[in-house]
């Protein structure tokens, strides 16, 4: 057996996340793929491509931490888990060792976490039951407007006339994108709307006491909103290498802390 | 978190006896009903149900069966019979629940007991909007249907100091009803045992405090999901003997698990305090959810709205009236604060869990920023988790189950 390595799984209700660090909590593999409704082949798949990535195999597996949706599903690699919300703040205090408000929007819940210079949790919020101003949000918007997902970061820079829509409920916002369709209103506008909304959905869920660091596959995806974002809180936001693996990289952390 | 093992929760032996009660609480409202050998009130929860008993009514209390079909998980088939007759689904799910069980003629009381057919026609309404609009509202759909008077006290209401003005108020409108009730029964009212009936209610509520209380030991021997059933006796049978009996028996086995050092949840780690509704159709999966994390939901100001310690057979129409308008719904956020406050003091909490009912908005207390006052104010970790106390098309169990273990975990780290 070479270095031991230490796995995080993060099993998203969109997306699967894995990634490898070593003993010095480098990154050293990462695998990203869509969650499907196969939870334990997809996370092995994305276990295999990120091994094969740093250059290990499941012998050199030290421990790993599941997190996300799916973490029960994956007892065959590990039985230890944690909430996505410990492991997200986990992976952004590693990144900015400092008092943080971390914004993680992901592709089924949006989630608003404090944590303070050590790296306590002092309080979270996520979404409630609604859908506005998540990744799911703007799944559903790219369908009904005909737009492939990756797509949506390009058009919304286009934009010279945002759209504003007001609702916090997706069904009444899918409403009011079909409106300005009918009035004839510019994609990129519609676009770039439902950027702001998400934002907007997103932001007052909970006040910012701190530095704010965003993460999650809708931010990884769309740095747009992230500049969005700056302009609305009139700050800079801090983000992590790879904004969509915060969680998985919380959880490899836990795992190195763990270890036996 | 996330342990594997199962822990263990510890049965309650008095259940029982108190099943017994129940069973024959509810067999003695189903003869008044079908042999009409006793009149038959219907009364709100923190209504004048002591009253009512004196008065020799057989008293049934629609909210205990509202809660019935939500434990049962009959509610959400039932709710959505009454919204599609104009009540929306964001009001009250027992008041939608319950109608609706009217209308398809379903209820537990037929499941749990043979030879219940329904739920006992009443011969009078009786409320109180001590606790919310909807109790008016929803006896008077029902005086309507059956043709029966609704009758009751409207509550003044967000009281932080509960004055003689209040309660002069409350106990004229009390006063004003017996000449009514008394027409319907056809027995003038005995005041004599109206102090009776006052006495065993004081009685009553002296016990479920202590039983209460028990779990300010360290560790606690019972559990929030425990006291929402053994409340059962103080809301149907309060002013009654066989409440305090059987009180009497539960305070001794609470007391004996004390003795031995036996907790609820094996190996109590954590200490929660619960603010707001249960949810009823997730008694089970909660109490579970939070004993699998050695956490233990040993207070609530649910369980405790039941203490009502201003009765006195003295002078039974004021300390009714007392009692009725002392209640935690009934005051205002600065007396529910402190209230709290000294809740997490006594019981030795490390979290408070808010339960944001969708349809019960005065059970909801994390609506106006009393979460982070509490917090602010006391430094114990607050988690507010959105469902209902019925309707579980507003329960997200994937959600709740993420925000809890993450909420021990948070406070694992902290300590």
């Amino acid at each position: 057996m070479s270095e031991p390595v230490y796995v995080g799984l993060d099993l998203g209700a969109s997306r699967t996340k894995v990634v490898i660090i070593d003993s010095g909590k480098r990154l050293i593999g990462h695998a990203v793929k869509k969650t499907g409704t196969d939870f334990a082949a997809t996370a092995l798949s994305c276990l295999e491509a990120s091994l094969k990535m740093a250059g290990k195999s499941r012998e050199d597996i030290a421990h790993a931490v599941s997190t996300g949706y799916g973490r029960a599903n994956v007892s065959f690699i590990t039985e230890e888990s944690k909430t996505e919300i410990g492991c997200i703040a986990k992976g952004c205090h590693h990144y900015f060792p400092e008092a943080i408000t971390i914004i993680d929007i992901g592709g089924q819940d949006n989630k608003i976490i404090k944590v303070d210079r050590d790296g306590r949790r002092s309080s979270f919020k996520m979404n409630r039951k609604c859908a506005a101003g998540t990744g799911a949000f703007l799944e559903e918007m790219a369908v009904r407007l005909d737009i492939p997902l990756e797509e949506l970061d390009q058009l919304a820079r286009q934009s010279e006339d945002m759209v504003k829509l007001g609702s916090y409920c997706t069904v009444f916002s899918a409403t009011e994108v079909l409106e300005n369709i009918r009035h004839g209103r510019k994609l990129p506008d519609i676009v770039k709307g439902l950027f702001y909304s998400v934002i907007k959905r997103v932001l007052e869920m909970d006040s910012r006491t701190h530095k704010v660091v965003m993460t999650g596959g809708v931010v990884a995806n769309n740095p747009y909103i992230v500049e969005m974002a700056e302009e609305l809180l009139g700050e800079p936001v801090l983000l992590p290498e790879f904004p969509q693996l915060a969680g998985a990289i919380g959880a490899a952390l836990y795992a190195l802390d763990n270890k036996k | 978190m996330a342990e594997e093992k199962k822990i263990i929760r510890k049965k309650i032996q008095a259940t029982d006896q108190m099943n017994k009660i129940m069973a024959d609480y509810f067999y003695d409202l189903n003869e008044a009903s079908t042999t009409g050998s006793r009149k038959v009130a219907w009364c709100t929860s923190v209504g004048p149900a002591e009253l009512l008993r004196a008065m020799g009514f057989a008293v049934h209390f629609p909210e205990n069966h509202a809660a019935m079909l939500g434990a049962t998980r009959m509610s959400t088939d039932l709710i959505p019979e009454a919204n599609a007759i104009g009540y929306s689904p964001d009001i009250c799910s027992y008041l939608t629940a319950d109608i609706g069980s009217y209308i398809t003629g379903k209820t537990p009381l037929a499941m749990a007991f043979e030879g219940i057919k329904s739920v006992p026609r009443p011969d009078v309404l009786v409320y109180n909007t001590n606790q919310c609009r909807d109790v008016q509202d929803w006896f008077s759909w029902y005086s309507k249907e059956l043709g029966v008077p609704s009758i009751g006290v409207t509550s003044p209401k967000n009281l932080t100091d509960v004055t003689d003005a209040h309660i002069d108020d409350v106990t004229r409108q009390i006063e004003a009803l017996v000449p009514q009730l008394e027409e319907i029964s056809g027995e003038r009212l005995d005041m004599e045992r109206l102090r009776e009936t006052v006495a065993l209610s004081r009685e009553c509520t002296e016990l479920w405090k202590q039983v209460l209380e028990t779990a300010t030991a360290r560790p606690a021997p019972l559990t929030f999901f425990d006291g929402t059933i053994h409340m059962g006796p103080a809301v149907v049978l309060r002013g009654t003997r066989q409440a305090v009996d059987y009180y009497k028996v539960l305070l001794a086995e609470l007391e004996r698990r004390i003795e031995d050092g036996v907790g609820a949840v094996e190996d109590e780690a954590i200490r929660i305090y619960w603010e707001g509704m249960p949810v009823w159709g997730r008694l089970r999966q909660h109490s579970e959810l939070f004993s699998n994390l050695r956490a233990n939901v040993l207070a609530s100001t649910y369980c405790s709205s039941w203490i009502f310690q201003a009765f006195d057979a003295k002078d039974p129409f004021r300390s009714m009236a007392r009692a009725y308008l002392e209640l935690f719904i009934v005051r205002s956020d600065e007396y529910k604060e402190k209230y709290i406050r000294e809740m997490l003091e006594k019981f030795d909490i490390d979290g408070i869990i808010y339960h944001d009912a969708k349809t019960c908005p005065c059970n909801s207390n994390s609506r106006y920023g009393m979460p982070q006052r509490l917090e602010a104010e006391t430094g114990i970790p607050s988690l507010v988790i959105s469902g209902d106390l019925n309707d579980l098309r507003c329960v997200s169990d994937e959600q709740t189950k993420t925000n809890v273990e993450a909420f021990i975990e948070q406070i694992e780290e902290g300590e």
